[in-house]
């Protein structure tokens, strides 16, 4: 897993973004995000590490999801929905008028809650993205393909029916499919939301196990309504609460000695 | 001891309601079916015998009233292309429409609201306004006008034709492949369209490599549908396109051409001899509905291949 190399998808460069494992790679600014006169995310502020996990929790409708999908302007995709603040990644304000959206979320890959694999084949699956961008040479693709597979843990189970439908994989084979999809694209970013919740445990444990491991090379932000896979996967958690940041620190200490009542509460099963 | 707990369930009760309810719904199929049993028995009795390799495959003379020597080749050729120069126009335009109301139009705005209203209403006109629209439009608006653009002295586009009797049917069919495509795009899973968009594929391609592949067999029942409504109307082809008699087959889409539904109409009131002509009228009838039984079959073939391929993939 380690060693993957691969060819430059994009023609433009990328610009090397901040170094150093844990150094901030995404700020957000005072984000308050509508939707339509709601106001779904109230001004939060907030530096997530690269190359680590960091954990989005909090009870259903308290805005991580829509924080996420700020992370790579899936938001964009809704009518009706207006953003003030900032993000930023590497420095660059990804809602800027010059940006390239398109660029964007070739940098930050998204794995959603539901496993969404296409139908088609499993090499197609994968391939799907490099092809989008222009790829055609076949050795590349089956070089990015194995990669992208052996990477997401998935390549044992699959390498023999490559080319039967992603939808005969069962669950967790499906979702660890669309990890390799979205890794297959080389991003820095991998937003996960709730990853594992439709899974059962064998296989919850599996895409955990992953993640672990995925974080030797990519920056993870993950929504997770599942409290002990947050302390057992992200180096930092931030507690979100009717689409407030309640307190953000790290993993270790938001579960043994937050500093906010609300998340002391919401942690130990009090509410939620 | 008498209490609620104690009703038996061993013994089924006579629900009245359940019981008239489900009888209701099974009359309604059988009366359905029978309306459509007698319709078929009568015109296959009826037009068997006239039916022939001969009938199907002759020009008629001018007097087509004659059951020994007439035949309905121009007029199953008029049909058929009338049909399908239709379906080349409709499908697209259709279909790219369907694509712009659900992929890109805003849905709350007024624009949409108006189209989708448009649509509806299209879809609720009269086919022989539809055929009078044609004839003012496409005959003696855009005919005439091509005419006056390419200085013909005598009129070639300006005067009935398959291609205005083939556009007037596509306007009037383009309701049922607008409503049929846009259910089969909606009911493409929008977690497919956020996958490929969150690859970094733009709209276009997430609609092309995506959305399409996966509508595809539900648009292809937009064209059965839109298929089976032209090829036995007659009224909107009435002024813009078809002939009572043509001696020979049509050559260009701008000649005009014979048509099995309206051969229908010439044979059951400008007939000398009634009797004479029944027969061929039933038979001339049973030609329509084989015409239209193959056509939707042909789409349904094509559809069910493609459906199959998209499970085998590859």
């Amino acid at each position: 897993m380690a060693e993957i190399t691969l060819p430059k998808i994009s023609p433009t460069e990328l610009r090397p973004l901040a170094a150093g494992a844990g150094a901030p790679l995404i700020e957000i600014t005072d984000l308050s995000l509508y939707y339509g006169a709601s106001k779904a995310l109230k001004n939060i502020s907030l530096s997530l590490g690269e190359k680590v996990v960091t954990a989005f929790i909090g009870p259903s409708g308290c805005g991580k999801s829509t924080l996420l999908r700020c992370l790579n302007r899936m938001n964009d995709l809704i009518d009706n929905v207006r953003i003030e603040g900032a993000v930023t990644i590497g420095g660059h304000d990804i809602n800027g008028a010059n940006v390239d959206v398109i660029e964007l979320r070739k940098r930050v890959g998204m794995v959603f809650q539901k496993s969404n694999p296409f139908p088609k084949s499993i090499y197609e699956n994968v391939a799907y993205g490099l092809r989008l961008h222009g790829i055609k040479d076949k050795s590349t693709l089956d070089g990015v393909v194995e990669q992208s597979l052996r990477g997401a843990a998935l390549w044992d189970e699959v390498k023999d029916r490559l080319h039967s439908s992603a939808l005969g994989l069962s669950g967790g084979q499906q979702q660890r499919l669309c990890i390799a999809r979205a890794i297959a694209i080389r991003p820095e970013i991998i937003l996960m939301d709730e990853p594992a919740s439709a899974l059962d445990p064998i296989a919850t444990t599996r895409i955990e196990e992953l993640i672990l491991e995925l974080k030797k090379e990519f920056t993870i932000v993950i929504v997770t309504h599942n409290m002990q896979q947050a302390a057992r996967i992200s180096d930092y958690t931030a507690f979100f609460y009717i689409g407030e940041l309640i307190e953000f620190d790290t993993t270790t200490r938001i579960f043994t000695n937050p500093s906010k009542r609300q998340t002391e509460d919401y942690v130990t099963g009090r509410f939620g | 001891m008498n209490s609620v707990n104690t009703i038996d369930f061993r013994t089924k009760k006579f629900r009245a309601g359940s019981f008239f309810f489900t009888g209701l719904t099974g009359l309604a199929t059988i009366l359905i079916l029978a309306i459509l049993a007698t319709i078929l028995t009568d015109v296959v009795y009826n037009g068997w015998g006239t039916l022939s390799w001969h009938f199907v495959s002759t020009i008629p003379k001018k007097d087509f009233f004659d059951s020994k020597t007439t035949g309905v080749l121009p007029m199953i050729i008029g049909t058929a292309s009338r049909v399908f120069v239709m379906t080349l126009f409709v499908l697209p335009i259709g279909v790219i429409t369907a694509i712009y109301l659900t992929e890109y139009a805003p849905n709350t705005s007024v624009i949409t609201r108006i189209i989708r209203a448009a649509v509806n209403n299209l879809a609720g006109v009269p086919s022989i306004v539809f055929g009078l629209f044609g004839l003012g439009f496409f005959v003696n608006f855009v005919g005439k006008n091509l005419d006056v653009l390419f200085h013909h002295p005598t009129a070639v586009w300006g005067q009935p034709a398959i291609i205005w009797a083939s556009l007037t049917l596509a306007v009037m069919t383009m309701p049922v492949v607008i409503v049929a495509t846009e259910e089969a795009l909606k009911a493409v899973p929008q977690g497919l369209r956020e996958a490929s968009l969150a690859l970094g594929g733009t709209k276009l391609q997430t609609i092309i490599k995506i959305v399409l592949p996966q509508a595809l067999p539900g648009i292809l029942t937009g064209g059965i549908l839109a298929v089976s409504r032209a090829a036995g109307e007659v009224a909107p082809i009435l002024f813009t396109g078809v002939a009572y008699y043509m001696a020979s087959l049509p050559q260009h889409l701008t000649d005009q051409f014979m048509d099995l539904g309206y051969h229908v109409f010439v044979l059951s009131t400008q007939s000398p001899n009634i009797q004479q002509t029944e027969p061929i009228l039933y038979a001339t009838v049973l030609v329509l509905l084989i015409l239209t039984f193959a056509l939707n079959l042909v789409a349904i073939f094509i559809r069910s291949n493609m459906r199959r391929k998209m499970r085998s993939l590859h």
